[in-house]
């Protein structure tokens, strides 16, 4: 459990954060300069905020009227930069080993063994941090933040400073740790992506306040926040299930709510839970079950509300079984098909919008920047 | 070239005690030029600036002016000196110690200088990582701060030594000029210029004291080089 609620002026810059989350992956989103950085300062104890109260788990470590403040090295609030701030002067070994010293309860040797593991850094122990990518880097600072055995962990745009490519390579170990460890994270982004994948709990921040706070899939799915989720990026995020492989044409099934949906083929064994980020744009809507058309996809759904216009675009959004999906249409459109709430639509997916943006990272394999996730 | 490099037993003394001197001065005031440094860099109090002139004033006054203060604070009427002596029976005042002091006085600004250069370019976000890791102040500076500021240490380390072997106003000024307890190499140098036939024992002391700081020299480069390599540097 964590509870923020912090108010701090830095500058001519005002920060009043109030949010609350229940463990797993809590996802603080906005643009540079939304204040994401000084939230999880606050939390680590790296700023001392002028009002506010923090408490994770129960133990206060921030509360201004109470005239708490837990110092950063006393709050076992691992943190991650977005630089990794290895010690350059120490072994990939010794930097993970820094914070055990400190650490609480008996040290065992498996510990160390198993967050190797994890991480997959066996390879780099003797080197030092000057040798390494960035994509190494960032895996040995989580695991030197891992073995100061953290009550949570936070991490500020771990993977802003990574190519594609690399943040492919870290992001299914930032999933084994929220899935396989029980310390929740607190997890700064800009990269719609990133979180649409990783988030349990999405928090946007928007001008140094909570724009809003809720699931992945609503949030991405309320038309009203696209000015700060991004337009171009906007889109709906799906939960489906891997069904199958449909091996002749190479393609694997996902079952959503709705129905099904064929992608290309992904290195997933059936039953692996997916999310799939289908972006607004690829989003076509036909008014009857289309026939004689090339894409694959096609989902029922019923209008659910149709965003206000900016200019000669407007989004809509369908409920699809009770699951959100974005459309982007032209007003156009939107008149000459009579599109308004209520009425029953198809929403038509090309297969090839599953690009590696649809599943952040999780690419399909074979394709031109596959960065196929292992297991 | 044998009978040219056959020293007195007063020059080998003078030798001997220089570096015993330079030494003494430079480890004593290491503790004394860390905390100067961190304060400069890191402090934020009342009189910063004023801290900072003292600091560096043995560097732009006479020596003998230094010299003459030290004598003045540190002789045996002193009130530092009288205070030392009472309480943990140390003595400056014409012996070898108050040529330490002198030394190690002298040498300060030039430790102070280059220990916090190195401590202006130590990235603080490293200190901050190492305090969400539980690392308390002390455990940062010892396992963060002093190994990214070694080679800053060790070349303040070597320019004090150098400074102290070439120490001459102020501890002549201090401690006078006795042969076996305040006898430097600069002032058996100087002793040797001002009597008749000492051309050859000034020549070979000279000698000596280049060679010593170029051995000072040389070590402190390679010792930077290998700590910058340690750090990842270039």
């Amino acid at each position: 459990m964590i509870e923020v609620a912090i108010e701090h002026r830095l500058g001519g810059f005002r920060l009043a954060v109030e949010f609350h989350s229940t463990g797993g992956l809590t996802a603080l989103f906005g643009r540079s300069g939304a204040g994401k950085t000084s939230v999880v300062n606050a939390i680590a104890g790296l700023i001392r905020p002028e009002r506010g109260r923090i408490v994770i788990d129960g133990a206060v470590l921030t509360d201004t009227e109470r005239r708490v403040f837990v110092p950063a090295h006393r709050r076992r609030v691992g943190y991650v930069f977005q630089e990794g701030r290895l010690f350059p002067h120490l072994t990939v070994w010794r930097n993970l080993l820094y914070g055990r010293r400190f650490a609480l309860g008996p040290r065992s040797p498996a510990e160390v063994d198993q967050v190797v593991e994890l991480l997959g850094i066996g390879d780099l122990l003797t080197r030092r941090p000057a040798n390494l990518s960035g994509g190494e880097k960032q895996r040995v600072a989580i695991g030197r933040a891992l073995l100061a055995r953290p009550r949570l962990l936070v991490m500020d745009e771990p993977l802003a400073s990574l190519d594609e490519g690399r943040k492919g390579e870290i992001m299914p170990y930032i999933e084994r740790l929220r899935d396989e460890t029980k310390i929740p994270i607190v997890y700064v982004s800009h990269s719609i992506p990133e979180v649409a994948r990783l988030a349990n709990t999405l928090v946007v921040l928007s001008e140094g306040t909570v724009a809003a706070i809720g699931a992945p899939a609503e949030i991405m799915g309320r038309l009203d926040l696209f000015p700060l989720t991004g337009r171009a990026e906007a889109g709906a995020i799906l939960n489906t299930v891997v069904a199958g492989d449909d091996a002749r044409f190479g393609l694997t099934v996902l079952r959503a709510a709705a129905g099904e949906l064929r992608v290309p083929r992904l290195d997933l064994s059936a039953g692996a839970a997916l999310r799939v980020r289908i972006r607004a744009r690829d989003v076509m809507i036909a008014l009857a079950p289309p026939e004689g058309l090339s894409a694959l996809n096609v989902l029922p759904g019923t209008v659910a509300e149709v965003g206000r216009a900016d200019g000669p675009i407007v989004e809509i959004r369908l409920d699809c079984a009770g699951e959100p999906l974005i459309a982007r249409l032209t007003r156009r459109s939107v008149e000459t098909l009579g599109l308004a709430p209520g009425r029953r639509v198809y929403a038509v997916i090309k297969s090839i919008a599953f690009d590696h943006h649809a599943f952040a990272g999780a690419a399909p394999a074979g394709g031109a920047d596959a960065d196929a996730i292992p297991g | 070239m044998h009978w040219f490099f056959d020293f007195t037993p007063d020059e080998l003394t003078a030798i001997r005690l220089s570096l015993w001197v330079a030494s003494w001065a430079m480890v004593c005031s290491l503790p004394f030029g860390l905390g100067a440094a961190m304060l400069l860099a890191r402090g934020r109090f009342w009189g910063k600036s004023l801290f900072n002139v003292v600091v560096h004033l043995p560097l732009v006054l006479p020596p003998v002016v230094t010299g003459y203060v030290l004598l003045l604070l540190f002789g045996r009427r002193g009130p530092l000196g009288r205070l030392l002596e009472h309480t943990i029976g140390l003595v400056f005042a014409f012996r070898w110690t108050g040529a330490a002091l002198a030394s190690a006085v002298m040498g300060f600004p030039l430790m102070v200088r280059a220990i916090r250069l190195s401590l202006d370019s130590v990235d603080r976000r490293l200190e901050d990582a190492a305090a969400t890791l539980g690392a308390s102040a002390p455990w940062v500076f010892v396992t963060v701060t002093l190994p990214l500021i070694l080679p800053g240490v060790v070349a303040g380390m070597i320019l004090s030594f150098a400074r102290s072997l070439g120490e001459f106003g102020a501890t002549i000024t201090f401690v006078s000029n006795i042969p076996g307890e305040t006898q430097t190499l600069p002032t058996a140098i100087y002793v040797q210029t001002q009597v008749p036939g000492g051309d050859l024992p000034a020549l070979r002391l000279t000698l000596v004291a280049v060679a010593i700081s170029m051995v000072a020299l040389f070590a402190s480069e390679a010792m930077a080089r290998r700590a910058a390599r340690q750090t990842g540097g270039p």
